[in-house]
């Protein structure tokens, strides 16, 4: 028994460093045969491969899902890591789909053959459910942002300091929200400036924008309105309330597009499940998603 | 001797206080989490991206992640302290070795996972799945295994080892009979600490595993493990009832581990006293 | 006969030397490991530091990413502002506890205790992050500022900040403190202990004046693995620091921290963004080398290099 572990020990070890020795020597030729052992071994057909923007991955997961469960020949993975993951996934060929919940910016626009508004989000200005305000201008937000208002009574609620959150920079919705209140613009030079006040707190999801802004007296926020629940209070923005319908009019200014892009023709496969996501079906999906749907 | 009061309350405060942090973050988590654990949470799939339904290829990624990088690290791990305590000369090479494996245990986590994602994942081309992901795992374990399994190593009396090789044994056979048996206890504590780092770990497992909310079939499968799942579910906003859930399960399962580990360790405990 | 027997013998000696030959290989695995991660944080974030010039990219004071200004001061006064308080609570509360636990509490109890600690250590970053925000932030907002502003009436903070992460960070890195500290303790010889007593030194002076400068090493290896958990944890600190990249004048004052930044930006960063990211990691690196430095340098003074 102990003389069978230790040599099962000592033939892994060695197995393992021989792996990753002769992988570092020649990274072509490993990188080769993992892809054929792969297209080899795999018994299922088609594997549909999306990553991207960890918005976007929910929504996703949940097409995927149906879509599976109604065509078993296919396989869709559907992985996180960011907006700018799903430019690289296209870039390196990781993926089928690369995922964005963000414009695409024109330097990105060479890496995308084709790209699919699968869905629109509302984004929600959000306090903590204790203010006394419910109402705001975009003008208001602007400056609340940009530091210029750093009183709750300069809006008309009770004098106290406002917390001010945002979301990390690069963000697909810290980017609509600076583009649709000003606080992103152009400086003499036509180069794009975020003004984001210095104080602001940063939290890098949605989640932790809620959770900061629910437990935090004075704060304000601004979140995917498919998320955002009870435990805030969502603001009206120019005394329009933030709903799938008044996005989707157009009446409500502060929303964003979830993108699928892809740096090819997509295969037959990759292109049945983009056409589902457009049926009937599909956008029914989006909608019990808590997004916005584009048909 | 008011310095001798003074000693004891001190350490007794601290110690106190630390077990009633433990207990509040834990009982923070269950309260929270326990009560929408049931069987069908276990065993079903995942509904609606985890809103609803259950958590069972979590579970499964969680143990093919964490086994994969155990199976890697453990072994070299070992053979690494080993190699150190019982056979390497003091010299140049080995300080510097032994310099290194250290700087290993302090690159953070954050760092592992970008270089995981650049050669498991890309330059090598595992994409994400287990392997990408246990391999960059099994780099954050190691030098925890190294480490414990020298501690060990160094607290078995030298005199065990002469009474061995004046006996006719080789070097190997010493320290595979004799002084790795003492070991058992210190190795299997490294196991506990790598396995809870495996587990609890995100960053990483979010960059080379990739999060696909599947049962993985084979080492080059993407899936997710327990704490991705949480951290997604709280993240985004899709239900925080079911991401307290996830970790109240992640706590028991941690819990059940190091129990048996440490009757394991209690069983072969006072193999050389203590 | 005589042939056979040395058969044997060299048979044995080139299994010996194999087996050696394999050891060594596990022994440099790590390194080699290290050396491959290095050459890839330093190539992919050099064109950044070169960029944006060395000097400026090191103490310039305003990160703004998306204004093309890379200057990574008050992230580097960020995560050593946290580690460092998180070291001022960790390292006591550590070695207090390992004391407990190998010297003051009974093989029993010390056994539970010991259970309770490990399973801190498998509490999954991401849940101390939440509980973090969810707790610790609103308790130093409500308990901590009134405090504060009995000194300064000013002060003003939500919570997000400094100590929340330090809190935080100092309960992650205890099981790593406590577990190896106590290991180290309890492996001073008996001898040590019997001697002291013998000479007429109380518990308490035993503890203070023997065991625990004879466990010095194993002490110092686990705080240095327990500060280098602390300046390399990402998903916890992420939540609870408040991620503003302004150098902080008080402990309340909310910090972004080298990983929080690399972790939150990464995902969604453009080219140059990204590099500079990477350069980030550069920084951390190098401020991990250091520490490793000065670790080698003071356990070679202490002269405990067994």
């Amino acid at each position: 028994m102990k003389k069978r572990s230790i040599k099962l020990t000592v033939a892994a070890l060695t197995l393992s460093l021989i792996a990753m020795g002769a992988a570092a020597c020649t990274p072509s030729d490993t990188s080769d045969e993992g892809d054929s052992a792969e297209t080899v071994d795999t018994p299922e057909p088609t594997t549909v491969v999306i990553a991207g923007s960890t918005s976007v991955q929910p929504l996703s997961e949940m097409l995927a899902e149906t879509y599976m469960g109604d065509h078993p020949e296919v396989s869709i993975e559907v992985q996180g890591g960011g907006s700018g993951q799903g430019i690289k996934s296209i870039e390196e060929g990781l993926a089928d789909f690369g995922a964005l919940s963000r414009e695409l910016k024109s330097e990105e626009e060479a890496v995308a053959a084709e790209q699919f508004v699968i869905a629109k989000d509302g984004i929600a200005v959000i306090v903590n459910s204790d203010s006394d305000v419910s109402d705001i201008t975009v003008d208001q937000l602007l400056k609340i942002y940009t530091g210029e208002i750093t009183n709750w009574s300069e809006v008309g609620g009770s004098d106290a300091k406002i917390n001010v959150v945002t979301r990390e920079e690069g963000s697909g919705t810290r980017d609509a929200f600076g583009e649709l209140t000003g606080v992103v613009g152009k400086d003499e030079n036509g180069d794009t400036v975020d003004n984001t006040v210095e104080s602001a707190i940063v939290q890098g999801s949605t989640g932790a924008v809620i959770q900061t802004v629910s437990t935090t007296p004075d704060s304000i926020g601004f979140a995917s309105l498919g998320a955002v629940d009870s435990s805030v209070k969502s603001l009206k923005v120019e005394g329009v309330e933030a709903s799938n319908e008044t996005v989707l009019s157009g009446e409500y200014k502060i929303s964003r597009p979830f993108l699928y892009i892809c740096g090819s023709d997509p295969a037959e496969q990759a292109r049945a499940f983009v056409d589902f996501i457009f049926s009937s079906e599909g956008q029914a999906i989006v909608e019990e998603a808590g997004f916005i749907a584009v048909k | 001797m008011i310095k001798n009061r003074l000693f004891y309350s001190v350490v007794w405060f601290l110690s106190i206080l630390t077990l009633a942090v433990l207990l509040m973050i834990i009982g923070y988590i269950m309260y929270r989490g326990l009560t929408q654990i049931s069987w069908e949470f276990l065993s079903e799939k995942p509904a609606l991206m985890g809103k609803k339904g259950g958590i069972f290829p979590v579970i499964i990624g969680t143990l093919y992640v964490t086994g994969v990088a155990l199976v890697i690290a453990a072994p070299i791990g070992i053979a690494a302290a080993v190699y150190f305590v019982e056979y390497s000369k003091e010299g140049r090479l080995v300080r510097i070795i032994r310099t290194f494996t250290e700087v290993l245990a302090g690159i953070p986590s954050i760092i592992i996972g970008l270089f995981g994602f650049a050669f498991f994942v890309v330059f090598l081309g595992f994409g994400w799945s287990v392997l990408s992901g246990g391999l960059s795992v099994s780099l954050m374990i190691l030098p925890i295994l190294i480490r414990s399994t020298e501690e060990a190593l160094k607290t078995v009396p030298l005199s065990y080892r002469e009474g061995s090789l004046s006996l006719g044994a080789s070097k190997w056979e010493t320290t595979y009979k004799i002084v790795l048996p003492c070991c058992k206890n210190g190795i299997l504590t490294g196991l506990i600490l790598s396995i809870g780092r495996v587990v609890g770990e995100t960053a990483v497992i979010m960059l080379t595993v990739g999060g696909a909310l599947k049962v993985p079939m084979s080492l080059f499968d993407s899936t997710r493990t327990m704490a991705l799942h949480m951290y997604i579910l709280a993240a985004e906003g899709i239900s925080q009832e079911r991401a307290f859930a996830t970790a109240a399960l992640l706590v028991l399962i941690i819990l059940v581990i190091n129990g048996l580990a440490n009757i394991i360790s209690a069983r072969i405990g006072g193999a050389h006293g203590k | 006969m005589k042939a056979s027997i040395s058969e044997k013998r060299g048979r044995r000696s080139i299994r010996e030397t194999a087996i050696e030959r394999i050891l060594f290989l596990a022994g440099i695995t790590a390194t080699i490991s290290v050396a491959l991660i290095t050459i890839f944080i330093f190539g992919s974030g050099i064109p950044a530091l070169l960029d944006s010039g060395f000097v400026n990219f090191l103490v310039g004071t305003n990160w703004s990413p998306a204004n093309g200004s890379y200057g990574t001061l008050p992230l580097t006064a960020g995560t050593m502002a946290v580690t460092l308080t998180a070291l001022v609570l960790g390292i006591p509360t550590g070695i207090a506890c390992a004391v407990f636990l190998s010297e003051i509490l009974h093989r029993k109890a010390a056994r539970v205790f010991k259970f309770a600690i490990e399973l801190l250590a498998g509490i999954p970053s991401v849940v101390y992050g939440f509980f973090g925000l969810i707790v610790v932030v609103p308790a130093v907002r409500t308990y901590i500022l009134p405090l504060v502003r009995l000194w300064d009436p000013d002060a003003h903070t939500t919570g997000l900040s400094i100590l929340s992460g330090a809190i935080i960070l100092a309960v992650m890195i205890l099981p790593t403190i406590v577990s190896l500290s106590e290991n180290a303790i309890s492996s001073v010889p008996a001898e040590y202990r019997e001697a002291s007593l013998a000479l007429g030194a109380n518990k308490r002076q035993t503890i203070t004046g023997v065991l625990i400068p004879a466990a010095r090493s194993g002490i110092l290896a686990s705080i240095i693995l327990g500060m280098g958990r602390a300046i390399g944890e990402t998903m916890a600190i992420l939540l609870i620091t408040g991620n503003v990249a302004v150098l902080p004048k008080s402990l309340l004052d909310p910090v972004a921290t080298l990983t929080g930044t690399i972790a939150m930006e990464m995902s969604y960063a453009s080219a140059s963004h990204q590099q500079a990211l990477f350069a980030v990691g550069i920084i951390l690196f190098i401020i991990i080398m250091l520490l490793n430095a000065v670790a080698q340098g003071v356990s070679k003074r202490m002269g405990v290099n067994q």
